[in-house]
């Protein structure tokens, strides 16, 4: 690999692991309806992309894989093959492959995975076929009989030649150049990243084409070309005498410009293709494909912020500067509350509205910071239609996956973790809600099993659903169960009702599979489930009908930066409750705290709420003072109330929250630290894991 | 060890250069190229179940620290905070924590060859917070292992 191609590799990983993601789904779609050829033509071009990238790149194995792998779906593509289970499970397998080799070239390496096994099983499913159907005519008799495949007509099966989006103007000129024996080229330029004055490059490259040639179209147009308004780069159709390398060479003594692509294109493709094709298929990659439709409407609207927002011109961003940008935000919203305080103090009018203008900034700063950050969970949703499939070929259900709300957007720091969660109570669904095809007609349920992934927001929440219409669990299986496992005592399991039933099912050590198998059971239940979504700050349920099925209801808070909380003071400590917690805060005097089996309680509007002192759980060396009165903040831990007792009530702030590091990582009661606006740190107290 | 695995192949000529604090009566150092900074004692929050030898955690321009109390942690009596008292900062491994001692007194070279290693001068326990004694002018300098004192 070459110094130059360096500077591209991020583009390129991320642009293969796109690539990848894409295959992925599409070969799931190809296995539900094998015939589809727009499916198939979407998988061939993104192979055909990746080949093209890795050879580029340098990553020689990788590219054969995917040639080898073009070459199949290129056979699926012509009708020569059917994509039966076989052929899939090798693609599926090839996919993988490849991810490890991304994989590798993120971490450093060079992808060099040796990939003759796949190699050889993709030829095996080619030479199977061929021998089964040689006396299938040629390829271009086979290709023709295929009216909505233009790429087909390629005789090179490696090639798909170039047919964008043309008038019939401009097929007329291509088709005249053939007539007079004129090279006819799609060329692909791309820019440097970096290029300050894109308009003059553009230029260069046009005048270096039309030497001795006619560039017939462009795209973007030539003049927003002219006026340096494109993205990365830019494709053009060339008309000209000269051959494919001296225009080659032309262009690479251009700086900053590189040569994605040359293609000679075939005469026939514009001959042949049935009308249709003007409009649909443009067969270049995904990034221009895009920037192909709208430039065309862009032609004709005016407005330079139309434009823009159509085009959608987005820039890739370091994720550390994302997070960098959010602790200043941080760091401002810190200050302000400094400024608050003096504000409060001063008691100046002019202070006073300066500082409500710059708390209406903030928030604004913050929200749109906060929307940078968002991701949609289609990121984490994605690679689950997958692993639902192995999982059911594995077990032998049959199961009809939904997806729901993947545009649903969340903070990504969330989103990073959310997934091994998911991926948890989705095999849970399979494994032990789920039942097998069989048994499922005996109860006469559709045979098919559903699971349902489903996400949405809520207010500042997003509430993620995993359904399944399995067999649900019943509340005397789960006593039963613990039961066996000692959890809990006979006498416990008669008086316990269902909600602390289904407590149960989050505790550690706890698994209701019958055995244990590949996919489950192995020890890691829900419980873990559980800390991780706590540990998100947000919280769990379970709600089932036996025979039926069940609901597995996660909520996550939107953002995890920056939260509301209650800051309290517990003899001279101040630290803040997430304001999500808590129902509600109200004074008490003593004598209405009283004693039930050593408990201390309280009656709240007639109902028994139970009270923790602060001072003891956080083990506050400050004697709590001899007040008539307390103040009690009442907060909720799954369904439960308990009511916190503390020695005063500071208010509600908008908190920053920062990590306490790994040195004091897992105290149980705290999910971090703040720093407030005098600049003295206070605990944020975790509701779940205090007492 | 750290340093003195880096340092087995010096030459005789080859220096470290070392931050000298006192904790107590003694005489410690740290090796400068892991020190970020030395500060006065700032306003510590106490951390409620945090092991015993974490005084609290402080507010360093916007990061939250932890800060290490030395006395509880060699079990040196209690420690006294005074004009005097300084915390150093330093970075092991993405962690950052803080040190407190009673005194910082100075920066100052060390020749490689005036280390002695460890185990020939301490037998106790505490050994593997030392990663050497070092002698300066007829003193002698215990080299702290910042990357032990992190494992609680």
């Amino acid at each position: 690999m070459n110094m130059d191609m360096s500077q591209y590799l991020d583009l390129f990983l991320d642009e293969s692991r796109e690539h990848v993601d894409n295959m992925n789904q599409k070969l799931l779609e190809l296995e539900k309806k094998p015939d589809d050829l727009s499916v198939l033509n979407e998988i061939f071009r993104s192979a055909h992309t990746l080949k093209g990238m890795s050879s580029t790149m340098g990553f020689d194995d990788m590219a054969d894989l995917t040639h080898h792998m073009e070459n199949v779906l290129d056979d699926l593509k012509e009708g020569e093959l059917s994509a039966d289970t076989f052929t899939v499970d090798v693609l599926f397998r090839c996919l993988d492959r490849l991810q490890l080799m991304l994989d590798n070239i993120r971490e450093g390496g060079s992808g060099g995975i040796n990939s003759s096994d796949l190699v050889d099983l993709l030829d095996q499913i080619r030479n199977r076929e061929l021998v089964e159907e040689k006396e299938t005519g040629v390829q271009h008799a086979a290709a023709i009989a295929e009216p909505v495949s233009p790429e087909a007509l390629e005789p090179e099966p490696s090639e798909p030649p170039i047919v964008p989006d043309m008038n019939e103007y401009e097929l007329a000129v291509i088709r005249e150049a053939f007539a007079r024996q004129l090279n006819v080229f799609y060329i692909k330029v791309l820019v440097d990243p970096d290029c300050l004055m894109k308009q003059v490059r553009a230029f260069m490259v046009f005048k270096a084409l039309e030497e001795d040639g006619d560039v017939i179209k462009s795209d973007p147009p030539a003049q927003e070309l002219d006026e340096g308004r494109y993205g990365e780069g830019f494709e053009v159709i060339l008309v000209s005498k000269a051959e494919e390398d001296d225009i080659r060479s032309r262009l690479e003594q251009i700086s900053e410009i590189r040569v994605a692509d040359i293609q000679k294109l075939n005469a026939g493709a514009f001959y042949t293709a049935p009308p249709s094709v003007k409009t649909g298929q443009v067969t270049t990659t995904e990034s221009s494909k895009q920037p192909t439709k709208d430039s065309d409407i862009a032609g004709d609207s005016g407005p330079t912020q139309e434009r823009v927002q159509k085009i959608r011109q987005t820039v890739r961003v370091d994720i550390q500067r994302l997070d960098n940008l959010m602790n200043l935000v941080g760091e401002l919203v810190i200050n302000k509350g400094r400024l608050e305080q003096i504000g409060q103090s001063q008691k100046i009018t002019e202070l006073n509205e300066t500082i409500e203008q710059i708390d209406r900034i903030t928030t604004d700063l913050q929200n749109e910071v906060m929307k940078v950050r968002m991701v949609p969970i289609k990121q984490v949703f994605n690679r689950f239609p997958r692993m639902v499939r192995d999982l059911a070929h594995e077990l032998e259900k049959e199961v009809n996956f939904i997806l729901e709300g993947e545009e649903t957007e969340l903070d990504r720091t969330v989103i990073d973790e959310i997934g091994d969660p998911l991926m948890h109570l989705l095999r849970n669904a399979i494994d032990h809600g789920l039942e097998i095809p069989e048994e499922r007609v005996a109860l006469g349920k559709p045979r098919i099993g559903l699971v349902k992934l489903s996400a949405r927001h809520e207010g500042n929440n997003v509430f993620i659903e995993v359904i399944d219409d399995g067999k649900g669990i019943s509340v005397q299986d789960i006593k039963r169960k613990a039961l066996e496992k000692g959890m809990i005592t006979p006498k416990e399991s008669e008086q316990m009702d269902a909600d602390s039933a289904i407590s149960l099912l989050f505790r550690p050590g706890f698994s209701t599979a019958e055995n244990v198998t590949d996919v489950s059971g192995r020890g890691v239940g829900l419980d873990v489930v559980k800390s991780k979504i706590e540990s998100l700050n947000g919280d769990i349920s379970v709600e089932f009908q036996p025979g039926k099925g069940t609901i597995f209801r996660i909520r996550l808070p939107l953002t995890l930066a920056i939260i509301q909380a209650l800051l309290v003071g517990v003899g001279d400590e101040t630290y803040a409750i997430p304001l999500g917690s808590v129902d509600e805060t109200t004074m008490l005097s003593r004598d209405e705290i009283k004693l039930v089996q050593n408990q201390e309680v309280v009656l709240l509007r007639g109902s028994v709420l139970p009270l923790a002192r602060l001072h003891q759980l956080l083990q506050v060396p400050k004697e709590q003072g001899a007040d008539d009165s307390v103040y009690v903040v009442v907060v909720r831990k799954g369904d439960k109330r308990t009511g916190l007792v503390c020695d005063n009530l500071i208010g509600q702030q908008d908190i920053v929250i920062k990590s306490l590091g790994k040195l004091l990582s897992g105290i149980g009661g705290l999910a971090g630290a703040t720093i407030l606006g005098d600049g003295q740190v206070a605990l944020i107290l975790d509701v779940g894991t205090l007492f | 060890m750290e340093l003195l695995a880096e340092n087995q192949n010096a030459t005789s000529t080859e220096e470290i250069q070392v931050v000298v604090f006192k904790l107590g009566q003694e005489e410690y150092a740290v090796d400068i190229l892991s020190v970020q900074e030395i500060n006065k004692l700032l306003r510590v929050t106490r951390v409620p179940k945090a092991p015993y030898c974490i005084e609290g955690v402080i507010n360093l321009r916007g990061n939250v620290i932890p800060l290490i109390n030395l006395h509880k942690r060699f079990g040196l009596g209690k420690l006294e905070k005074t004009e005097e008292t300084r915390i150093i900062v330093f970075e092991y491994q993405d962690i950052r924590a803080g040190i407190i001692v009673d005194e910082v007194t100075e920066v100052s070279r060390l020749k490689v060859t005036d280390i002695e290693q460890a185990s020939r001068v301490y037998g106790s326990l505490d050994a593997d917070f030392i990663s050497g004694v070092g002698k300066m002018d007829g003193r002698l300098i215990i080299l702290l292992n910042l990357a032990k004192l992190l494992e609680i």
